[in-house]
């Protein structure tokens, strides 16, 4: 299977989808334990630090997904997005800010002009439990608003059930409601169970469009964690050669500290390779490790340790 | 019958309620006031005095935000901890500090009279630091101390229980936390007093014990952002200046420390108490 033809020939069938998605190889869950553990213990010191950590910010999607979200809080978060640290102009802006669809106007206005993006999560977030006409006018509603990137939420209940082709169908139609948009595709693995899972959704992701892949929303526990990262990197190393494109990964969810950031990027490097080392194709979805990671830009630069009351709380 | 092993004790770091190694994996000697090879304690470095300082803010709001009264009992119950173990801390000293048994089993008694009396200030110091205003105008006029925060504390080098005990108590009393640099030459009964804190419904957080290099941990503490606060008691007062110069980066509050150690069994008086204390003043309208 190397063609576009051959992908969409999967798509159109729920028999050849499901046994391709089943024909992929288990996943040796100790194996990739064991080696995302040690990657872990790489250490990454001086100038090469100071680079992941500016790379690292220059990635992160600021977000804010919560039922309190003011038009006020998603304006000091965009102003935080363009310049991290008011006192310090060489800190790079992150990569963009991701509000639900009825901020992403007031997002628009306050990052307009800037590099930084807007992205909106879509789709009936968190659960994805409506019919596929409301997900799609969920999209549409944070398109037209201005959103550049649109992280929906896959229906993990179909998927569980083996309904692999319904939940490429909707992936598909929301590739197509998104227009220019990037679609990110939240798997939630928090969800899926198993590492065999994760690379299943992860593929049927990729073959229905996916412009990059995603952990989970933030609202279940275990959000994003290593081993599942590794395999979701594997998946869209592996990808490449058939579809052609690269897609993004995007980590999600519980990474606080620029420690654990560091340790997704050296996962980057290793499983992906360096080409994914970009805001294009790698992102962490957070909003408390900006500040850790602005704390220890600090550090190296000053040799003292900082303390959060320095930093802007959101 | 075989004689039993010897049963050695690892003497480790006291840290947001464990006892971790240090995280670089380094010891040191540790030698009896004769010369005498003692144990082997943890050389804290200085990320392990960056997580002692986080596990101390962390424990902040929960110690500080605890009524006068508990924090009194909670301090009392460690002095009730340490006078179970008096036997333990007298040899400690003994071996640390080599004095006579009955010196030691006098500056045990001392320490822990030195619980007790703190203890005992925990709603009390509201009262002398504490004031009702006068004011030109139809308002209640309030000072009331508060603690500044997570402090600092160069231990004593020589009084290894009682100056220990003499500088971590006025600390915590109020409210603070603290990130104590153990003696570094007689840490034993300081890490023998962390395990009395951890058994004794302490926090973990509220107090954590370094042992190691005074000269290696005061600078990274000195110019830490994230304390309030600095007591350079066991710093010999000619390298005080640079770590005084690092603290004023973010205005750290240099608790007075006398030139040399003093005699830790006269009477503190109030003075370390109220050194780590900031004075909110708030004004209320009569009558509302």
């Amino acid at each position: 299977m190397t063609t576009a033809s051959a992908q969409r020939e999967l798509l159109a069938s729920d028999a050849a989808l499901s046994r391709f998605l089943r024909g992929l190889p288990g996943v040796d869950q100790v194996g990739a334990e064991a080696r995302a553990a040690a990657l872990a213990t790489r250490s990454i010191k001086r100038d090469a630090k100071l680079w992941a950590l500016d790379r690292a910010i220059r990635m992160t999607d600021l977000t804010t997904l919560e039922g309190a979200d003011t038009p006020g809080k998603v304006r000091a978060l965009c102003a935080k997005a363009v310049r991290p640290d008011p006192t310090d102009d060489t800190v790079p802006p992150a990569a963009a800010v991701c509000v639900y669809p009825d901020m992403v106007a007031v997002a628009v206005e306050h990052t307009r002009g800037t590099p930084v993006q807007v992205a909106s999560v879509a789709t009936a977030f968190p659960s994805g439990r409506a019919s596929l006409d409301v997900k799609l006018a969920d999209t549409k509603d944070a398109v037209a608003a201005g959103a550049d990137e649109i992280d929906m939420v896959i229906d993990r209940g179909a998927f569980l059930a083996g309904r692999y082709s319904a939940v490429a169908d909707e992936i598909v139609a929301t590739k197509q409601a998104c227009g220019d948009a990037h679609l990110k595709v939240i798997l939630e693995t928090g969800e899926l169970a198993t590492l065999d899972n994760v690379r299943r959704a992860s593929w049927l992701a990729i073959l229905a469009g996916a412009d990059f892949i995603k952990t989970s929303t933030g609202k279940i526990a275990p959000a994003s964690t290593r081993p599942v990262v590794l395999v979701m990197l594997e998946a869209v190393r592996d990808a490449e050669e058939i579809i052609e494109r690269k897609v993004g990964v995007k980590a999600a969810g519980g990474i606080r500290d620029a420690k654990d950031a560091i340790r997704y990027l050296v996962l980057v490097h290793e499983i992906a390779g360096p080409a994914w080392l970009t805001p294009e194709l790698f992102r962490f979805g957070a909003s408390s490790l900006l500040n850790d990671l602005l704390m220890q830009r600090d550090k190296q630069r000053t040799g003292a340790y900082a303390g959060p009351d320095y930093y802007t709380i959101d | 019958m075989s004689d039993r092993l010897a049963v050695r004790k690892t003497y480790k770091l006291y840290v947001g309620g464990a006892f971790p190694r240090s995280e670089s994996g380094r010891s040191y000697e540790i030698q009896s006031a004769d010369g005498e090879f003692l144990a082997n304690a943890s050389r804290a470095s200085r990320k392990d005095a960056r997580d002692a300082v986080v596990a101390a803010r962390r424990s902040f709001a929960g110690w500080s935000g605890r009524t006068a009264y508990n924090r009194a009992q909670i301090l009392y119950r460690v002095a009730e901890m340490l006078e179970g173990r008096a036997a333990q801390f007298a040899e400690e000293v003994r071996q640390s500090e080599g004095l006579s048994r009955a010196k030691c089993a006098a500056a045990v008694g001392a320490a822990v009279d030195r619980w007790v009396w703190y203890a005992g200030w925990a709603d009390k110091v509201s009262q002398i630091a504490g004031a009702a205003n006068p004011v030109a105008g139809p308002y209640f006029n309030f000072s009331v101390p508060e603690p500044t925060g997570v402090v600092a504390i160069m231990a004593p080098q020589a009084s290894s229980l009682l100056g220990l005990v003499s500088v971590v108590a006025p600390v915590i009393v109020t409210g603070n936390t603290a990130v104590v640099v153990t003696s570094e030459q007689r840490p034993l009964p300081a890490i023998s007093l962390g395990e009395v804190l951890a058994t004794s419904d302490l926090p973990g957080g509220v107090v954590n014990l370094l042992t190691g290099h005074t000269s290696e941990l005061a600078p990274v503490l000195a110019s830490h952002m994230d304390v309030n606060a600095i007591d350079l008691t066991g710093v010999e007062s000619d390298r005080r200046t640079p770590l005084e110069e690092a603290a004023a980066e973010n205005v750290k509050r240099v608790l007075p420390a006398p030139p040399d150690e003093p005699d830790w069994s006269a009477d503190p008086g109030t003075r370390r108490l109220l050194a780590p204390l900031e004075i909110k003043t708030v004004w209320h309208p009569v009558g509302v």
